[in-house]
């Protein structure tokens, strides 16, 4: 997918979420983002440091990513695959306090109680929550290393119970209001609008609409970025947009 | 509650008795396999034609290393130090060199039947062999061949070289190599590796076609501490590299874009581990010919038992290599003495049996 005009800031302590349809763009950008890709044009800076000019160690410590899937090749348990969050760059830490770390990551995403298992025989939204203790386990190595830092999240909540939905996008938050900058792709357009500080629309590799989410979604973008129809409504309380899917059905191509 | 704030409050973390109890089975299974490799080295020094009891063996060795030169004097003491003991090192040395290649290509490709006989690298070395057997007469008829013994081994450590350059060159585009198409390439280089050792096979004459055989099926029987001293710095340097590759390794079974999320180099973990498989590869192939299956059962076995760990995976590998190894050169030289049988066959002989019922005993599948 290419990806063209994006410019996007992501500010310490703020919780931006980036949604779109299928195919729009979104992974090439977190892939780009996290400097995965390099960008043919134009350029990607983290606390003012160029991406590229950065090492893979010092990246590390600067931004975690929880990808999409993670499939596993040989038998490894919950704890070694939690570990690997601080194996790379928590070197510097006692053996005490990495292990001390993961515990904290395990027991934060709830699977404690899943250590000692094999993470293949887990259910998809365990090993789910068992990818997220590894992000926050490097999180909290690079800590010690980096002031500010990123978290990435692709689809985070896809294999989850709503329970477990809500729980870890409290989490994201709570991350953020530490003073990280969050990044979440969600398909779920009403959690998107509750969650986000800062919501990003893209549609066909392009950004097409970006700010705080009662003033970003209004019902012709979501006809346009979507293609199906929805009754946008506000919820009285908060006064957030409220998204219920009608029947569905194309749209008139725009 | 944030991440931050109730870390301090952790005394004890809940997962020490896990961590402790790991690390227990850990070091039990190193300083096992270390025991059994000295005790099995010391007995397979003392067998052969003339027997030397592992006591006799010991005190030789002991003496040998005090600087004692009347040793050198007895019987028993210049098999043991002339003919035994560089055999015995030379296995050690090529059965840890392998079943580390194929715990290193099992980690790089994400695939528990990757080995060094799968992805090409020693048909290419066998491919090389062949030709130098059969074709090495007519056109290296030089100085090459006034050394039988030099031409051979170099030929096959050339071969495996060149096949892993071409594997690395066709799976690598902008800097950075694809898995999957190594692997896949890997299968269809060893396949023509194949056909054209088959086609020098068809053209040799009786005597090479015997040779050829003898080799393919591998044996440790022309060791010498020069061929000791030739090949010990192409496979040492694969093992000392083991606790630098091995966390790389472990951060790579989640995959290579999220290994690189991790902080790892990826790329430059690729290219060592490539570079120092084939290195070890084809100086096993050239000294030992062409021994398969301890590559994948050594570190299959290793799994099962300790985990996937590569900390503990690669020198419990080589160790169990190494131990596979030496304990079918044994079986080779026992089972038909005074003559010797090819160990290559004795270790699938013993490999594969073993393996299936490994398999057959699991109530689990195995998931790849």
């Amino acid at each position: 997918m290419l990806v063209s005009d994006a410019s996007l800031d992501l500010e310490p302590g703020a919780t931006t979420i980036l949604i779109g349809p299928n195919g729009a763009g979104k992974s090439t950008l977190l892939k780009l983002l996290t400097g995965e890709l390099a960008p043919a044009a134009g350029s990607v800076h983290c606390a003012d440091e160029a991406l590229g000019t950065v090492p893979a160690w010092r990246l590390a410590c600067l931004r975690a990513v929880m990808a999409q899937h993670s499939r596993l090749a040989f038998p490894f348990s919950v704890y070694e695959v939690a570990r690997l969050g601080v194996d790379g760059i928590g070197r510097a830490l006692t053996r005490q306090r990495r292990e001390a770390i993961v515990a904290e990551a395990l027991a934060a995403a709830g699977v404690l109680d899943l250590a000692g298992r094999r993470y293949q025989t887990l259910s998809g939204g365990e090993q789910q929550r068992v990818q997220f203790a590894r992000v926050l386990c490097q999180l909290e190595a690079g800590r010690s290393v980096a002031e500010r830092q990123v978290l990435f999240l692709d689809e985070p909540i896809a294999s989850l119970d709503l329970c477990h939905q809500l729980a870890l996008l409290d989490m994201a938050r709570s991350i953020a209001g530490r003073g990280v900058a969050v990044l979440i792709v969600l398909h779920d357009l009403n959690l998107a609008v509750t969650y986000a500080d800062h919501l990003v629309v893209m549609d066909r590799g392009r950004i097409i609409a970006q700010g705080p989410p009662a003033e970003t979604l209004d019902h012709a973008l979501l006809q346009q970025v979507f293609r199906v129809g929805l009754s946008l409504s506000r919820a009285p309380a908060p006064g957030l947009p409220f998204l219920l899917p009608q029947q569905h059905r194309r749209a008139p191509s725009a | 509650m944030t991440l931050a704030a109730r870390m301090p409050a952790m005394a004890a973390s809940p997962l020490s008795g896990l961590v402790a109890g790991r690390r227990r089975i850990g070091l039990v299974a190193l300083a096992g396999l270390s025991i059994a490799c000295l005790l099995l080295a010391v007995v397979a020094i003392g067998q052969g034609a003339i027997a030397i009891s592992p006591g006799r063996v010991t005190a030789i060795l002991w003496a040998r290393l005090a600087g004692d030169a009347t040793v050198f004097e007895g019987r028993d003491a210049l098999v043991v130090l002339n003919i035994r003991l560089p055999r015995v090192l030379l296995g050690l040395l090529v059965g840890a060199g392998l079943a580390v290649s194929g715990a290193l290509m099992q980690g790089l490709f994400r695939n528990p039947l990757a080995d060094p006989g799968l992805v090409g690298v020693s048909a290419g070395a066998g491919l090389a062999a062949a030709a130098t057997i059969v074709l090495g007469d007519r056109f290296l008829a030089g100085t090459l061949m006034k050394l039988p013994f030099a031409a051979l081994p170099f030929g096959a450590f050339c071969g495996g070289l060149v096949s892993t350059l071409v594997l690395y060159l066709i799976a690598t585009r902008e800097g950075r190599t694809s898995v999957a198409t190594m692997l896949l390439a890997g299968v269809a280089l060893g396949a023509l590796s194949g056909a054209l050792t088959g086609l020098l096979a068809y053209l040799s004459d009786d005597r090479q076609l015997r040779d050829l055989t003898f080799w393919s099926l591998g044996s440790l029987g022309g060791a010498s501490w020069s061929k000791l001293s030739a090949v010990a710095p192409i496979i040492l340097p694969l093992l000392l590299a083991m606790p630098l590759l091995a966390r790389g390794l472990n951060g790579l079974m989640l995959g290579e874009a999220e290994a690189y999320h991790l902080g790892i180099p990826v790329q430059r973990i690729k290219a060592l581990a490539i570079l120092l498989v084939a290195l070890a590869v084809g100086a096993s192939v050239a000294s030992a010919g062409l021994i398969g299956f301890i590559g994948i059962v050594v570190p299959h076995l290793i799994r099962l038992s300790v985990g996937p760990d590569h900390r503990l995976l690669l020198p419990l590998s080589a160790l169990g290599g190494a131990i596979l190894l030496v304990a079918a050169d044994i079986v080779a030289r026992l089972i038909v003495a005074p003559a010797e049988l090819p160990i290559g066959i004795v270790t699938a002989a013993i490999g594969a049996p073993f393996f299936l019922w490994l398999l057959l005993r699991r109530s689990v599948s195995i998931d790849v």
